[in-house]
């Protein structure tokens, strides 16, 4: 199915980027053929075949991996801050949430 | 350059010292960055304080990496250092701990010298997609390194390090290991941490190793291989005593071919060197078998739907909130989130996260996600039924050697096929090695590829061995540090 600008824009809205209309023209065609490319896959019966969710060996699958519930050393305010681009008063400071 | 066992010895015994060594190394590093742009950073300071530790250590002896030098590839976290993932959303942000696999490293007595170029979060094949501009390959530098982890791959190329650290995802271990001339490891999925590497695909990363020869990557896969509290995918399973296991015998293991993995599309000179490298195994002892893997045609189209539906949701945490780039005169916090994404991603990021926005997207869902889980299955079901028959599989690692820069960077799809043959092993979590195996006309190296069953390093790891003991490469890149 071919990717349109407009749909090109409405993905961008969802996943959070203000790309410039020459990211627009450039994009539309190039994930057009992308998305093109990976509908061959349409070709292929797989009606009775389970999806695989998650990259884990059985080895894995059968690893326990939950821990005793027990306070353990974290971070800690002042360093998880640290790189904030605007920490403030042991926050996150960010611009207006409602306009 | 001397292998690590020689170099631990050497400074264990007084020969010579982890300074000089680590100093040797960064003098390298620096030296040749002008023309490689292998490393992002070089942490001269604190690498010489250690190494100075290290030779005052009483208990020097007993580290199995005492002094030896290592690049860890910029997306992997070492406190002290920039973690950028070569990209500008992150740029010289500083990691409040270090990834699992640097606190097995730095246990060993192994000392980080510096933070390697990187394809922007891991994505590309030829590192042109880095922020801080694209890593030259020392075997010609009008060609990439390949990618993702092309600094790390450089870097060991180039004679600047003995090993490197990089991550693999589709093949940005095992694809700039070809390019490059060298060998690159990409571990079962759980064998190794994944905590403290910036997620790009979570069910398909995993840290790999870059080294010249197989028994150094041994070395390395033992100290960083193993379950992790702080990873809930590493796995319950005992690691080996890998270096024990290369003995040269490789006599009546057997080895799957398949011709159809041989065919269209594959350059002339690399299917020669495949071959070669084919007889070569026979002349070892080695059996070979046809195999069969009917899905692996569809291995990119899969990879890509999963892939980016992954790194979608991934660097959705990059929004200038808690670390890294922050947009300057955004009025609210959505056009915040919005135009700090778009001066800090670059367009590849943005490609994939928009094509995985896209196949997760309600409506497309089940057509293309759900669809590529499903041929994922599939794809894990021919390499099952694949190492009924044989040890493991030999590939191609790549269709071609080293490409020009400029060359595939305005067309997304071709730039994706030159993962044909590694993307395979990440989606079906089973471990990969590449091995050097003859330049071409143009000097150029070529990486034949071996494919194992789940756990099957030791024996990915003890091919790899025989053939380059069998089959030395003696030629060195016009950039080297010696």
């Amino acid at each position: 199915m071919p990717i349109t600008e407009s749909d090109i824009e409405k993905i961008a809205l969802l996943a959070h980027l203000d790309i410039t209309e020459a990211e627009r023209k450039m994009f539309a065609p190039q994930i057009s053929e992308i998305v093109a490319y990976v509908e061959q896959l349409n070709a292929i019966d797989t009606s009775a075949v389970q999806p695989a969710l998650g990259g884990l060996t059985p080895e894995g699958e059968q690893t326990e991996s939950s821990r005793p519930d027990e306070v353990q050393p974290s971070l800690g305010q002042k360093l998880a801050l640290d790189q904030a681009p605007d920490g403030a008063s042991g926050h996150f400071r960010v611009p207006k949430v409602l306009g | 350059m001397e292998s690590l066992a020689n170099l631990r010895t050497g400074i264990v015994r007084g020969e010579t010292t982890a300074r000089k060594t680590i100093e040797t190394a960064l003098d390298s590093a620096e030296r040749l960055n002008d023309e490689l742009n292998a490393f992002l950073q070089i942490a001269r300071e604190g690498a010489v304080k250690r190494a100075t530790e290290i030779d005052q250590s009483a208990g020097k002896a007993t580290l199995s990496l005492a002094g030896v030098p290592i690049a860890i590839k910029d997306n992997i976290c070492v406190t002290g250092m920039q973690t950028s993932c070569g990209s500008r959303i992150l740029g010289r942000y500083h990691p409040p701990y270090n990834a699992t696999v640097i606190e097995r490293l730095l246990a060993t007595g192994a000392t980080v010298i510096g933070k390697t170029n990187c394809d922007e979060f891991a994505m590309g094949s030829s590192n042109e997609n880095s922020a801080f501009g694209p890593v030259k390959n020392p075997w010609d530098t009008s060609r990439v390194p390949g990618g993702s982890s092309g600094g790390s791959a450089a870097a060991v190329a180039a004679g600047i390090v003995p090993v490197a650290l990089g991550s693999d995802t589709g093949g940005s271990v095992r694809q700039p290991a070809a390019l490059c001339g060298v060998v690159g490891l990409k571990p079962t999925y759980g064998r190794v941490s994944r905590y403290g590497l910036v997620a790009f695909g979570s069910s398909l990363d995993q840290v790999g190793v870059f080294a010249t020869n197989a028994s150094d990557a041994a070395l390395i896969l033992q100290v960083i291989a193993g379950r992790d509290p702080h990873d809930a995918t590493t796995a319950d399973v005992p690691v080996p005593d890998y270096p024990a296991m290369l003995d040269g015998d490789v006599k009546g293991m057997r080895l799957g071919v398949s011709d159809a993995l041989l065919g269209k599309g594959l350059d002339d000179e690399v299917r020669s060197a495949i071959k070669n490298a084919i007889n070569a195994y026979k002349d070892l002892g080695a059996e070979i078998v046809d195999v069969d893997l009917p899905h692996a045609q569809y291995a990119i189209a899969v990879y890509y739907i999963i892939a980016t539906a992954e790194a979608s949701s991934n660097l959705a945490r990059f929004d200038g909130v808690r670390y890294g780039f922050r947009a300057e005169d955004a009025p609210a916090l959505r056009d915040m989130y919005r135009k700090t994404r778009d001066e800090g991603f670059g367009p590849e990021v943005k490609r994939r996260i928009m094509l995985g926005t896209y196949v997760l997207s309600a409506g497309y869902y089940d057509a293309y996600y759900l669809k590529a889980q499903k041929v994922r299955t599939l794809l894990r079901q021919d390499f099952a039924k694949a190492f009924e028959r044989c040890d493991a599989i030999l590939t191609p690692t790549t269709p071609t050697p080293a490409f020009k820069f400029g060359e595939k960077v305005d067309d997304p799809l071709a730039m994706y096929l030159n993962d044909i043959y590694t993307v395979t092993a990440n989606l079906a979590g089973v471990p990969g090695i590449s091995v050097p195996c003859g330049l071409s006309a143009e000097g150029l190296p070529i990486g034949l590829q071996l494919l194992g069953p789940h756990w099957s390093e030791a024996n990915l790891l003890k091919l790899a061995h025989a053939y380059q003991t069998a089959n030395p490469i003696s030629e060195r890149p016009p950039v080297f540090a010696d």
